[in-house]
């Protein structure tokens, strides 16, 4: 019987899950609520230099890449199982335009990460 | 038969296929006692007011796994269901889901049995000892391991609840999924290689997507959402070892 290569989209998809489990609701609060509204946090935080030096920093961009390219991986398997349980099977086509678009991204996210230098 | 004053009613799926288009549920009248199953309410209605009715169970206390059936729609033993539980309500009794009906209550099982064979739900030694050479030991420990996937009574409740089961019959299934794990999880076995060609397989483990339904409706505790996951996570560290050690690396 033939190997499942699906231990591959396995694997992204709990380390995504596991990720964001564990920073999700942190980055939601920070980026989204605490440094707009200067809640707890300074607005500084997130000025364009601070970014850009935490961008330029290989372990800042190793952070941004990990959380962009492994949400994605698990935001798209997620929504092709749940598509499948709704009965709407993931045929070829739908599993090629999730996995396709999230690669892309991936590839997109490394891309510029290295083109923002060090 | 009985001197209950209580009366519940019952709708039994019929389906013969000599006589009906298609199955229709049939109603019947119950006098019962507080402490009468779902299986005695059919052996009533068998008895008492049609001989006709069929179904099928042995052991009467949820260990043979033949009285598997959907009660009001949710998979359950007939046997281990109470009436009382249902009353005032009627209670709706249908074949278990996900399987051709055979006749009523009774289903085709087939396709069970042959998975079940697939996965060679037996003990493949590495080492065949001789009767003088007394038994296999295994600490406590080590039973531990598997004890409670060898719980399982072959009941079927698990495939009815499983959608993906439902969708696609290629599916190993859970209950046959977390009987593999018994035999790979014990330590007198040596067969894992075998039997995981099929567990790495779409058919195989990787055809769940964790629902979890099953484990809920298992009557004996089996968990097999938890032996395919563990599963899962062997399977996937058996792909990725595989390059770098080509033999042997088969967890
Ligand atoms: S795992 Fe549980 S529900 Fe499934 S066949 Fe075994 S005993 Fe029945
Ligand atoms: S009759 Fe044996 S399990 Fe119900």
């Amino acid at each position: 019987m033939k190997r499942s290569n699906e231990p591959v989209f396995w694997a992204l998809f709990g380390a995504g899950g596991m990720l964001s489990a564990l920073t999700g609701v942190a980055l939601v609060f920070v980026t989204g609520i605490g440094v707009p509204l200067a809640l707890l946090l300074s607005p500084e935080l997130m000025s364009y230099v601070n970014m850009l030096a935490f961008a330029q920093h290989w372990l800042g961009k190793l952070v941004i890449f990990a959380v962009i390219a492994l949400f994605l991986w698990h935001a798209t398997l997620r929504i092709l199982l749940l598509l499948h349980d709704f009965g709407i099977r993931a045929g070829p086509a739908s599993a090629l335009i999730g996995n396709g678009l999230a690669l892309l991204c991936t590839l997109a996210a490394a891309y510029l990460l290295l083109a923002l230098g060090f | 038969m009985t001197d209950g004053n209580k009366i519940i009613e019952m709708e039994v799926l019929r389906y013969r296929p000599e006589q009906d288009q298609e199955p229709f549920y049939q109603s019947y009248e119950v006098p019962f006692l507080d402490d009468w199953s779902v299986l005695q309410g059919l052996q009533y209605i068998k008895d008492d007011l049609d001989g006709t009715l069929s179904f099928r169970w042995s052991c009467r206390m949820a260990i043979c796994g033949s009285c598997g059936m959907m009660i009001n729609g949710v998979p359950g033993l007939g046997c281990r269901s109470f009436l009382r539980n249902y009353y005032p309500g009627k209670l709706r009794v249908a074949a278990l889901e996900h399987f051709p009906i055979e006749r009523d209550l009774v289903v085709v099982v087939d396709d069970f049995m042959n998975k079940l064979a697939q996965i060679k739900p037996y003990l493949i030694p590495k080492q065949v000892r001789a009767l003088d050479q007394g038994e296999y030991l295994q600490t406590p420990r080590q039973l531990e391991q598997y004890r409670q996937f060898s719980t399982c009574i072959n009941c079927m409740l698990c495939y009815a609840a499983c959608p993906q089961y439902g969708m696609n019959t290629d599916f190993t299934g859970p209950g046959i999924l977390a009987l593999m794990h018994r035999y790979n999880a014990d330590s007198r076995d040596d067969g894992r290689a075998q039997r995981m060609e099929l567990g790495h397989a779409d058919a195989g483990v990787w055809g769940c997507t964790a629902v979890g339904y099953c484990s809920e409706v298992c009557p004996k505790d089996v968990d097999p959402a938890h032996a395919i996951n563990q599963n899962k996570m062997g399977s996937a560290i058996d792909y990725f070892l595989r390059f770098v050690k080509p033999r042997g690396a088969s967890q």
